[in-house]
């Protein structure tokens, strides 16, 4: 892949979160390490999957690529900019081109505005529409996009059920015609039943408007459908990164094998065949997270270096990328 | 073999300002000894007010027992006193819910809230109570027991937590536990674990298992029979082999195409179910699925099917042979 393809660079990305004490003099006595010194690129127009158990640092890696987040250190650049460096105004006008879809659609939408309201906002902020009747028109036409009935306008989100919420949301995200959008568990929310809806719906606008998205999520059965590549995350860190065929059928770094080899198949011959990897303990804190490498305590085939040193992120194979000492 | 639980025409319904919310109608299975059972369905499809009311745990007013009966060892838990199912409760019937931390005391030591359980039911001295709480919290896997014996349940995580409402249902040697979605809190790494501990506990112990989810995955590897439940009703029931390998209901069928897999590499479009589930106050006429399903004819939005046998030990509720397209 050249420079072209590329359209975001993450850089030794860091995010820690201080830890205070003290109520009247308050001291920083610790940091959590939410995301520590992460690289990774995303292509144009590829679906780039984030997966990882809760509290490895996906969700603050997407905010922080957007700037929700300032990063402690590292670099973010965008179609050549580096979004680090760039505050106020410049940075509006760039934030037009990423958005951002929620994992809660009963959260993210103001129960105190109407769906108008709601998906015109962007257009508001961003000044991109003038006229109240180009407005109109354009949120009509996201509704449609979504598959919403435009006469939906003027009602509120509690008259929605979970799936047609999380359409509003995709919806709002479109508003301002964003080229990235970061996906932050955008169907763990939803019934069965209605997950397959919205993914499919996230398929067909890509197609049609050639969005890149970060997809994260929990459920590796949907990333290794919707994903091209996919990111193995642990405690901040990412262990592994490839093509989806690849991560899913030739796993590399042990936590990637555990961690898939734990995803219950919906076929009961096919579950009770295979070897399980059943990790021991939980996830260690990320305020305090082990020496070396940071799946040690766990690793079924941990050796000596990896108590000490911080395993390097090496290319395995073209595009398979893994940090593990004994690989 | 006799089953341990028979549950003949189970209704409930609950009475909101709105009108009579149908949860569950009209809902017969049967537990067998040493068995699990998995009861599969979406948010509000009723499976867990059917357990629930199982142990006459929903709240009464709203909630309504309209109809049934629950046979637990030739005992109608219907028709006896209060007294007597709290001694039922909790001993012969136990519970895992779905969110450890809410169903934990938070200001009671872990210890103390599973020897509660034992001092009230066991009736014995509170040394046995705590000499048997450590075995317990041996057997479900918590390190350090008697140190942890004092903790309090904000110092364990989700994944111990869990553990330890699993210590606090089998403190009574119950003949059923009910798990109630007792993993969607959890990771998967976690959740593999606590599937892998329950199927140990059960081969040791052999206590019927009713697992509730919404997860077909987590059911293909745990039951040996499941119940598919939609609206209030049970739409399929089979074992657990022919759920998944030879699916009769439209909405059985068209969950399991809708669903991607984490072995599999294909990647066409997922099958999609239209629409969303009906609510239990205004449920169609006909068959609760008609809407949604692809298959639907003039009949099935005009008479609900009965659930029926259509093999020996396989039982679905539809008009529609899909396998043909034909009416039964």
């Amino acid at each position: 892949m050249n420079d072209e393809h590329v359209l975001v660079t993450v850089q030794g990305l860091k995010k820690y979160f201080p830890i205070t004490k003290g109520i009247l003099i308050r001291r920083v006595v610790g940091a959590v390490k939410a995301v520590d010194d992460i690289s990774f690129n995303i292509h144009r127009g590829e679906t780039l999957g984030l997966v990882g158990e809760s509290g490895c640092g996906k969700t603050t890696t997407g905010r922080t690529i957007l700037q929700l987040y300032r990063p402690t250190a590292g670099h973010v650049i965008y179609d050549g900019t580096d979004l680090t460096q760039v505050k106020g105004q410049s940075l509006r006008n760039l934030r037009k081109r990423m958005q951002m879809i929620f994992q809660d659609p009963y959260a993210s939408l103001n129960p105190r505005w109407s769906i108008s309201r709601i998906i015109g906002e962007p257009l508001r902020v961003h000044k991109i529409l003038e006229g109240k009747k180009a407005q109109e028109e354009r949120i009509k036409h996201l509704l449609e996009l979504v598959q919403l009935d435009p006469y939906h306008l003027n009602r509120y989100p509690h008259e929605f059920s979970g799936g047609q919420r999380q359409r509003i949301g995709v919806a709002r995200a479109l508003a301002s015609a964003p080229e990235f959008i970061v996906c932050d568990e955008p169907i763990s929310a939803l019934d069965v039943s209605i997950q397959a809806q919205v993914v499919n719906l996230m398929e067909d606008l890509q197609d049609q408007f050639g969005l890149t998205y970060l997809f994260i999520a929990h459920d590796l059965s949907m990333v290794r459908h919707i994903c091209n590549r996919v990111a193995v995350m642990y405690l901040g860190v990412i262990v592994e990164m490839s093509d989806r065929d690849e991560v899913y059928d030739h796993p590399q770094h042990p936590y990637s094998k555990a961690l898939l080899s734990a995803v219950p198949i919906p076929d009961p011959r096919a579950t009770r065949a295979r070897q399980r990897v059943i990790l021991e303990g939980d996830v260690p804190s990320p305020s305090n997270p082990p020496a070396g490498c940071r799946f040690h305590p766990r690793c079924p085939i941990v050796g000596e270096e990896c108590r000490v040193d911080i395993p390097k992120w090496r290319e395995i194979a073209p595009g398979h990328f893994v940090a593990c000492h004994k690989v | 073999m006799d089953p341990v639980l028979e549950v003949k025409n189970l209704k409930v319904q609950f009475n909101t300002l709105e009108g009579i919310v149908h949860a569950v109608n009209g809902v017969n299975f049967t537990v067998e000894e040493g068995k699990t059972l998995g009861i599969v369905g979406e948010s509000g499809c009723g499976k867990s007010v059917t357990v629930l009311s199982l142990m006459r745990l929903i709240p009464e007013p709203p909630g309504r027992i309209v109809d049934g009966e629950v046979i637990f060892k030739g005992e109608n838990l219907f028709k006896i006193n209060k007294s007597s199912i709290q001694n039922i409760r909790g001993a012969e019937i136990a519970m895992v819910f779905q969110d450890p931390m809410t169903s934990l005391n938070p200001v009671l030591t872990i210890g103390y809230q599973i020897s509660e359980a034992l001092m009230v039911h066991k009736r014995i001295s509170k040394q046995e109570a705590i000499r048997r709480t450590w075995k317990l919290l041996e057997m479900v896997g918590i390190p350090l027991v008697k140190e942890s014996f004092h903790d309090y349940p904000h110092q364990f995580s989700g994944g111990m937590r869990q553990r330890v409402m699993i210590a606090m249902a089998l403190s009574c040697d119950p003949s059923i536990l009910i798990a109630d979605e007792p993993t969607t809190a959890l990771d998967v790494t976690i959740q593999a674990q606590i599937v892998e501990l329950t199927k140990k506990i059960q081969s040791q112990l052999g206590m019927s298992i009713i697992w509730i989810t919404h997860d077909l995955g987590i059911v293909a590897e745990i039951a040996d029979k499941v119940i598919v439940m939609y609206a209030g009703y049970i739409v399929e029931e089979a074992d657990v082999f022919t759920i998944y390998e030879n699916p009769v209901h439209p909405y059985t069928l068209a969950l399991l195409k809708s669903l991607p897999r984490v072995d599999s590499k294909r990647y066409e479009r997922l099958a999609i179910i239209h629409g969303s589930p009906p609510d239990c106050l205004h449920l169609p006429q006909g068959c609760p699925f008609v809407l949604r399903c692809g298959f639907a004819v003039k009949r099935c939005s005009e008479e609900n099917p009965q659930l029926k046998n259509i093999e020996s030990e396989h039982k679905a509720a539809c008009w529609i042979d899909v396998r043909t397209g034909k009416t039964r």
